[in-house]
């Protein structure tokens, strides 16, 4: 194949590699550089609300993966559902997030956390105890705008300044 | 004296990096020539068809993210618009036209990752995939703020999309869609007139307009053929037709032809994004649906014009919660019928960009 200029193609993608290496680098050091992540950030972890749930299994009927196990027993004197057992084996879970939006007592959140790596297995499984919210593992806006409005604002890559050095 | 050859059997795969993930090429070669190849596929089979006739209308929605795990949004409109067509089900205004704002930006996303990964695959050794994986990076920022995940958005329902968009999410977009052109002028100084890039494209692995109709071919492979058909225009879906934008085509079908192609349709995506976001309505964004949806007995095929062709998704409803049967027609899958007749005769290396340039996702083709 013959070019009648050879070369000018390649010297004028040059410039624009060379316009790069002058600019702002994108990326960031992530253990000491920190960015926020989104407000309806669905992770790993759920949070479970002990006061709200009835005991219903709403969320264990929509989990595609059926990840969630619940054991309730009847309190015949208040004529309602004791929670026995609640776990999650998050192992399984996808972060579909259909538990929380089906949950119709607004009962089960994401939390907001995303540094939930373990050593074993059986840690993946949450209990009742593990799933409460705690100041560390606070609540995720999904699903729930007015708890979104409290997180911080999501660091976007399109505010960040990416021009000149 | 002619050099006496035999063919020469190499299996390229399933892991090799210019496969785009868990595929076998079963290569025949003549000294340096493709004779003939086989693909050999199902490195990543999931059974998503069979576990789908398991599980409830809403719960196949995650299911459909991991089918082509980079244009997951156009995987989810694919099967509501099934869905909604199975069940007959009206979807709000306000939810249409952030389903297309939604669509297109993954479909830029997408093509980004499909421009860069076929330079790649040309010698152009990551500076271009990198650039635009920057790009892909800010639109999946958006993506996250939306729907809360950088992967599996899992964000549209039956019905409308799972939540509004947050009221930081159009200032972040008008910044987006000012930044964009710039930077495909910039994707454009840097490789389009390059000539390492020309030599090694232009002229390899013509696909004639004729015989990508006969293989079914769509999407940007089949329109850079010349080939004037998206199913956007010819038989529009959603609130497409309310739409100005044009359908580029490219004329001689070979692997230049379709990198440019693909850098057409993300300059004509933005044009459909910079309308819809002026005509976005105020309003709900979700219909009235119950959790679980049982549809009457009947058929449905929805399909849509994804990053890489027609996607079509196939239910059979026997008024249960679950499908009775679902189908899906992965547009990489039927792209990749014409890969041995655009390879023969062609060196391995020429091999490469012309898979390359076909722009697979090996988990739409085993499902």
């Amino acid at each position: 194949m013959k070019f009648e200029r050879y070369g000018i193609g390649i010297a004028k993608g040059l410039t624009v590699t060379i316009r790069h290496l002058l600019r702002h680098p994108t990326v960031n050091q992530y253990p000491e550089q920190r960015l926020n992540i989104s407000r309806r950030f669905r992770g790993n972890e759920l949070i479970w609300n002990r006061e709200k749930c009835t005991g219903c299994g709403t969320c264990a009927k929509t989990c595609p993966q059926g990840a969630i196990e619940i054991v309730t027993a009847t309190d015949m004197a208040e004529n309602k559902y004791i929670v026995d057992k609640y776990e999650i084996d998050t192992g399984y879970c996808i972060q579909c997030g259909l538990c929380v939006e089906a949950c119709p007592y607004e009962a089960l959140y994401f939390s907001h956390n995303f540094e939930c790596a373990r050593y074993r297995r059986g840690e993946l499984v949450q209990g009742k105890e593990e799933m409460l919210e705690t100041p560390q593992r606070k609540v995720s806006g999904y699903f729930y705008p007015d708890k979104a409005q409290k997180l911080p604002g999501q660091t976007l890559l399109v505010e960040k300044i990416t021009e000149k050095r | 004296m002619a050099v006496r050859t035999e063919p020469f059997v190499l299996n390229m795969g399933p892991v090799h990096p210019s496969t785009h993930g868990v595929f076998r090429m079963r290569v025949t070669l003549d000294g340096e020539v493709v004779v003939d190849i086989e693909p050999v596929f199902g490195y990543l089979h999931r059974g998503i068809e069979k576990l789908a006739e398991q599980r409830t209308y809403a719960g196949i929605i995650p299911l459909t993210d991991r089918l082509d795990y980079i244009s997951s949004m156009n995987n989810n409109f694919a099967y509501c618009l099934a869905v909604e067509k199975l069940a007959g089900i009206k979807v709000p205004e306000r939810a249409e036209y952030i389903r297309v704002i939604i669509s297109e930006l993954q479909r830029i996303a997408a093509l980004l990752i499909a421009v860069g990964a076929f330079l790649n695959d040309c010698g152009a050794f990551f500076t271009p995939f990198l650039y635009m994986f920057r790009e892909r990076e800010r639109i999946v920022d958006l993506f996250e703020m939306v729907s809360g995940q950088r992967l599996t958005y899992n964000y549209l329902r039956a019905g409308g999309v799972s939540q509004d968009l947050p009221e930081e999410f159009l200032p972040a977009l008008r910044k987006f869609m000012d930044m964009m052109p710039r930077f495909m002028d910039e994707y454009d100084r840097l490789l389009q007139q390059n000539e390492i890039l020309i030599a090694r494209a232009k002229g390899v692995g013509i696909l004639p307009a004729e015989q990508a109709i006969n293989c079914s071919i769509s999407g940007p492979v089949l329109r850079a053929s010349g080939v004037k058909w998206d199913i956007r225009k010819d038989d529009p879906y959603s609130i497409y037709d309310r739409f100005d934008f044009d359908v580029p085509t490219q004329p001689a079908g070979d692997c230049y032809d379709r990198y440019r192609q693909r850098v057409e349709e993300m300059r004509q995506s933005l044009r459909i994004i910079e309308q819809a976001m002026k005509q976005i309505p105020s309003g709900p964004v979700r219909a009235e649906v119950p959790h679980l949806i049982h549809p009457p007995v009947g058929e449905a095929y929805g399909r849509i014009e994804c990053p890489k062709g027609e996607l079509g998704f196939y239910l059979v409803s026997d008024n249960s919660i679950a499908p009775y049967r679902c189908h899906i027609r992965p547009p990489s899958l039927i792209n990749l019928t014409a890969l041995r007749d655009m390879v023969r005769g062609w060196k391995v290396a020429d091999l490469i960009i012309i898979f390359g340039s076909i722009d697979i996702t090996v988990g739409e083709i085993d499902r």
